[in-house]
């Protein structure tokens, strides 16, 4: 009876199952990341999940490609001073600036029918620069002293500096003045009133190849076709982004086929995605990227013994990077010489490597006044120990071996390393950002491409009351020939007299290890075999820019 | 019992008031302010433009200055916006409240459902080989990690055998009943196994000491069936302080359960809360933490008024 009773309940369960089991649907894919994006206003605040998802539905002036070249997107043609669509000028204060030219993609249309235009171009930024929109980054609109209208599809922005940068406004994201300028009525509230958050669905806020049809917080966003999209149609009816931040939890929802595909900029840690590799190669492809997320050890100059250059090479010298990165991470992660990633093509491929030394790390303690009896801590002439605090991240697995690995390394070359983390939270919003760190801070940059150092390595950029805590050169690292590479590199546009520039300020940098380089992370990408058209980027600009070269392989 | 009534209300309504106090003092006790975190991940911001959002933000402002602000606009019913999700706080927090009533309520239900029988079962066979083989179970379930349990879970029913999906919500536009209902069986099955052994436990001590009284002797000597005397009699007291329990638990109704939710990437309660404190979204963490501070509040004072009214003795004190 009971035999009988069981039999059933589970051929009706599997039954059940069959049926209401989604079927392989190469129509719709469905992508998992970590991350839900807590608001899908374009300006407002800066999140990876969000420019993930605003990737499939809009597009900005202008952003990095795959291979790190500028491009345009919205815009027709990237200005250059050659072409004239870009124009130094003298400003009444003697300083000098630019004029710059762009003309709107022809067909660009915001998803209710309405044509992109000028009056958008206009209207957003009139929202950048009012200090109660609540726009975050608003350096750029604050330098654009007056926008130029040429007709309903070019513009100019007069900028008031001049920078190498001047063609690259991808932190310029169109708003859609016919729906957002009512919310706008009343500046202080805009940041509650944008359509971008009450009415996330609405077709006129996105412009790209698909539009948000569903957004059920915490949870997924779907988006579908936009039949208004200028450009090559793209493959997929119907993407699914789904938040899952657990990443043990997205692996079994990418076996079960919940997920198809787990996106690189937010997905696998890199010792689960190789894992995962080897037990799943037949069925999905690993597309491993190292990029711009520069992992390094920040040192604090104002602790007396890390001030001296010496330690801080000799502590370089005593790490084998090359042989922490292949133990650890399947050589996936290649060793960085400085903050500047080999493929930036201001990379300098001089730099000193400092590579794994152990005796000379050990000569260069003592001649620092360490030195070491037998096989001890070392100790100066007061009979201080070398005893160094590394902190970093709680709960981050990755950067904890590595730290293990370090403390290691460096006690076989006499120095002691007590180990102190934090959950983020605290480690960023208090340690860090205020200084607060005694000796070494392990985390993560993440640039663009020639991005210039400006907040983490000029003076100005110290940390503290004056400046509101806003820098981040959180080493306290102070030199004037580095403060005045940073500010030519920034106003030089001739690129070969740039290189150059950059070249010295990486040679300096290697010289007075401000930071300590460990390796460049690498995003790895988990794909079903059968989706193509995938290509990591390796900067802060998403793959789903180019989501409509994506598509399925032929069976 | 009017002015037992009154009383336990009012008490109940002076401990929210300080529990907002104390709430909105710890989460600003907290390190870094929403800037800072956000300074830390965009290297673009300015000091300008640091100051112009604490300023926006209102966290340039002391702390004390800031709640009275808040609790001002409380009292008339404006719980403000979250500053994560730049909505009402009230309107974030609607769908999250609902799905995590609907997984806890059933999840509750189930627990107490299968508790119930099994607990009397084993208080009745105190001592014997199928005792013992429910208390090795409840201790497996209490023992297990939630987190593990989920996971072996969707690993099992999800990925090996296919026949249930990993996700705790659908995501199509319209799922339907039967698709909702799906969805929901792994991430109920998990907090049923995790809670259903405290449950058991519970009900099958407060039974066994039922059993062992004056009253239940007296209904066996008047050859009561003894089914009877173990539903009718034993059980009815033993539940009185099973009461306290789901009281208590009610609370969890809309406190969620973080790491479930995580797992099955549930939108619930749980994770609300926890990206709301973490992210110092003061209104939503505000409101979502006072509406748990009152629903364990109102659920403790139902238990109360239930107890007084099933105990005399109660009442008389």
């Amino acid at each position: 009876m009971f035999r009988t009773l069981l039999a059933t309940v589970l051929t009706a369960c599997m039954a059940w199952a069959a049926a209401a089991a989604p079927g392989p649907d190469k129509d719709e894919l469905v992508i998992g990341i970590t991350q839900f994006p807590s608001t899908l206003h374009p300006n407002i605040e800066s999140m990876l999940a969000k420019s993930y998802v605003l990737g499939l539905t809009r597009r900005p002036f202008t952003a990095y490609d795959k291979d790190w070249k500028l491009v345009c997107l919205l815009c027709v043609e990237l200005p250059t001073v050659e072409n004239g669509l870009a124009r130094p000028v003298d400003l009444p204060n003697g300083k000098r600036g630019v004029e710059v030219t762009y003309t709107i993609q022809p067909g660009a249309t915001w998803g209710d029918g309405v044509p992109v235009t000028t009056k958008d171009v206009v209207f957003t930024w009139e929202v950048g620069r009012h200090p109660q929109s609540g726009v975050a980054a608003a350096e750029f609109y604050r330098r654009v002293t007056k926008v130029e209208v040429k007709d309903e599809r070019t513009f100019t922005f007069h900028v008031d500096k001049l920078s190498f940068e001047f063609a690259s406004i991808g932190g310029f994201q169109l708003l859609p003045a016919h729906l957002e300028r009512e919310a706008f009525a009343d500046p202080t509230q805009y940041r509650f009133r944008t359509r971008f958050d009450t009415d996330p669905t609405n077709p006129g806020l996105h412009f790209g190849p698909y539009r948000i049809v569903e957004v059920a917080t915490g949870s997924h966003i779907a988006l579908e076709r936009n039949p208004h999209w200028y450009g090559p149609k793209p493959h997929f009816r119907r993407i699914v982004v789904r938040a899952i931040e657990n990443t043990a939890a997205l692996e079994a929802n990418l076996l079960s086929g919940a997920v198809d595909y787990v996106a690189g900029e937010l997905g696998l840690s890199l010792d689960q995605a190789m894992a995962f590799e080897a037990r799943h190669r037949d069925r999905y492809t690993v597309l491993y990227k190292p990029g711009l997320v520069y992992e390094h050890m920040d040192v604090n100059l104002d602790n007396p013994i890390l001030a001296d250059r010496r330690v801080r090479e000799a502590l370089l010298l005593a790490i084998d990077r090359e042989k922490l990165t292949r133990t650890l991470f399947g050589g996936r992660q290649p060793v960085a010489r400085g903050a500047i990633h080999p493929l930036d093509w201001v990379h300098a491929e001089d730099l000193p490597a400092y590579a794994f030394d152990p005796k000379a790390a050990g000569a260069l303690l003592d001649a620092a006044g360490w030195p070491r009896k037998g096989t001890g801590i070392r100790q100066n002439a007061s009979g201080e120990r070398l005893t160094i605090e590394l902190m970093t991240t709680a709960g981050n697995r990755g950067r904890e071996l590595v730290q293990q690995v370090l403390q290691s390394q460096w006690r076989q070359v006499g120095i002691e390393v007590k180990l102190r983390n934090e959950p983020p939270r605290v480690f960023f919003g208090e340690t860090v950002s205020k200084r607060r760190f005694s000796g070494l801070a392990l985390f993560a940059w993440l640039s663009a491409p020639e991005g210039v150092p400006r907040t983490t390595l000029h003076s100005e950029s110290i940390p503290g009351p004056a400046n509101n805590f806003s820098g981040q050169n959180y080493p306290g690292y102070a030199n004037a020939e580095m403060d005045g590479l940073i500010e030519k590199i920034e106003v030089e546009l001739d690129r070969e007299r740039r290189r150059k520039l950059w070249h010295a300020q990486q040679h300096l940098y290697a010289r007075d290890l401000p930071a300590l380089p460990l390796f460049f992370r690498a995003d790895p990408f988990v794909l079903p075999k059968w989706l193509t058209g995938v290509e990591p980027t390796g900067h802060q600009y998403p793959t789903t820019l180019w989501v409509e070269n994506w598509g399925v392989a032929a069976p | 019992m009017n002015r037992f009534l009154v009383h336990r209300v009012l008490q109940a309504a002076v401990l929210v008031a300080l529990m907002s106090f104390v709430c909105y003092g710890l989460i600003g006790l907290m390190p870094g302010d929403p800037i800072d975190l956000l300074l830390s991940a965009d290297p673009r911001l300015t000091p300008e433009d640091v100051a112009r959002l604490k300023a926006i933000h209102g966290l340039d402002r002391p702390l004390l200055e800031r709640y009275l602000a808040w609790l001002g606009k409380a009292v008339v019913g404006e719980f403000g916006y979250s500053r994560l999700y730049a909505q009402p706080a009230a309107a974030v927090l609607g769908p999250r409240l609902a799905n995590t009533a609907l997984l806890m309520g059933i999840s509750l239900a189930a627990a107490a459902l299968i508790a119930l029988p099994l607990a009397v079962a084993a208080a009745a066979r105190a001592g014997t080989g199928f005792d013992r083989a429910v208390n090795a179970l409840c201790f497996a379930g209490i023992s297990v990690p939630t987190f593990w349990l989920a996971l072996i879970l969707i690993m099992v029913f999800a990925v090996q055998l296919g026949w249930l999906p990993a996700a705790g919500l659908p995501m199509a536009r319209d799922p339907g009943l039967l698709e909702r209902a799906r969805h929901l069986v792994l991430p109920v099955l998990t907090l049923t196994v995790a809670s259903v052994g405290g449950h058991v436990r519970y009900i099958r001590a407060a039974m066994i000491e039922a059993l062992g009284q004056d009253y239940i002797r007296t209904a066996h000597a008047k050859g009561l069936h003894p089914r009877r005397v173990l539903w009718r009699h034993a059980l009815r007291n033993a539940l009185l302080p099973y009461v306290t329990i789901l009281a208590l638990d009610c609370g969890a109704l809309v406190s969620g359960a973080l790491v479930t939710e995580t797992m099955f990437g549930y939108p619930g309660m749980g994770k609300l809360i926890f990206d709301a404190v973490m992210g110092n979204d003061f209104n939503l963490a505000l409101l979502a933490l006072l509406l748990v501070t009152a629903l364990t509040v109102a659920c403790n004072l139902l238990a109360d008024v239930a107890y007084a009214a099933l105990d005399p003795r109660i009442r008389q004190r």
